[in-house]
């Protein structure tokens, strides 16, 4: 091709293109694509006067820090706050403090505790290290759980309901669709869920096979 | 022949718009662990307020306001006022112009959409406890 041709039909095709947007038609379809194009690429973190609960009217909505300014640069992940925090606490991503008075003794453990699941899912590894690095032991013990392994009787239907591990795991911390980050430990010669009689095997299936 | 073809492009415009705004998805997400307490506000005339998890997580650990400051770990189920605020409890334990904004700044911590109930918000997968 020849290159006045080509620059010819490369003109003609921009001036097409510049009368398209000077018609409201095309102009209002181009902006209106972009804002879809936008707001799907910012589907992660939503402007606090987008997120439904902010007051879009308060002046807070200009001042506060946005999600996305906070927590792009972190490790991600792709439930909760799309953050991975005990990974971002661990390699030093962020620094939050430990106390605020003095005389608070922080207080860690590294145990692991190993809880043998009912029902044929992978026993659940508890380990103490990533929880006591954000929390303190009475925030769990002798509330929640006994301090003695094996005293507190852990059901997930309790913990589906808000209760034991559920007052943080579905709320603030990483959420109960997470099944393996728990159930880890796998049981060995079992490959299927072996589902105990008593208990209605629809909420074993998958979302959307299950009761309406 | 040309009031029609613009009848048409209004036509075609107007059904642009009403299909976006369809497919559109509403924006009611907030961000995961986003706290709405108005247990008070709204009796007392203020907006109610929104605590996001996430900012303060990034500075504080969950044991600094769950163990050193008292606050139970379930929605709703403190009672907070602004006078104990103003004394140095709960929020105001680092809302006091030194670590945070002091309570002054009614309106960056009363900043929640009004009639919001008390509760946890926002959700990636699930909507909080007792809900999945």
């Amino acid at each position: 091709m020849p290159v006045s041709t080509f620059r010819a039909e490369f003109l003609e095709t921009f001036s097409g293109l510049a009368r398209g947007v000077a018609s409201p038609g095309l102009a209002l379809f181009l902006l209106l694509s972009l804002l879809l194009v936008r707001s799907s690429w910012a589907g992660e973190w939503l402007p606090l006067a987008n997120d439904g609960i902010h007051d879009p009217r308060s002046r807070a909505v200009k001042i506060l820090q946005q999600p996305r300014e906070a927590l792009q640069g972190l490790t991600p992940d792709h439930a909760g706050n799309q953050v991975r925090w005990v990974q971002v606490l661990d390699k030093g991503e962020i620094r939050p403090r430990e106390k605020l008075f003095p005389q608070t003794v922080v207080q860690k453990l590294d145990l692991d505790v190993i809880l043998d699941a009912k029902g044929g899912m992978p026993a659940v590894r508890f380990p103490h290290r990533p929880h006591t690095e954000w929390l303190d032991c009475v925030n769990c013990h002798d509330g929640l759980f006994a301090k003695s392994a094996g005293q507190s009787k852990i059901s997930m239907f309790k913990i589906l309901q808000g209760e034991q591990c559920g007052v943080c795991h579905g709320a603030v911390a990483f959420p109960l669709t997470e099944c393996a980050r728990c159930h880890s430990i796998p049981r060995p010669g079992t490959s299927k869920p072996v589902i105990p009689s008593g208990i209605d095997p629809r909420i074993h299936q998958a979302v959307g096979q299950g009761q309406k | 022949m040309k009031s029609l073809c613009n009848l048409l492009r209004k036509i075609g415009a107007l059904s642009l718009v009403s299909f976006c705004l369809a497919t559109v998805p509403a924006t009611t997400q907030a961000e995961y662990a986003d706290i709405v307490i108005n247990r008070q506000a709204e009796k007392n005339g203020m907006r109610p307020v929104v605590f996001p998890h996430w900012f303060h997580r990034i500075r504080f650990r969950c044991k600094v306001c769950h163990a050193e400051l008292g606050f139970k770990m379930r929605a709703g189920s403190n009672t907070i006022t602004m006078t104990d605020i103003i004394e140095g409890k709960f929020c105001g334990a680092c809302h006091n112009n030194d670590i945070a904004w002091s309570p002054e700044n009614c309106d960056l911590c009363h900043s929640g959409k009004p009639g919001l109930p008390t509760g946890v918000f926002g959700g990636h997968e699930t909507s909080g406890p007792g809900r999945w």
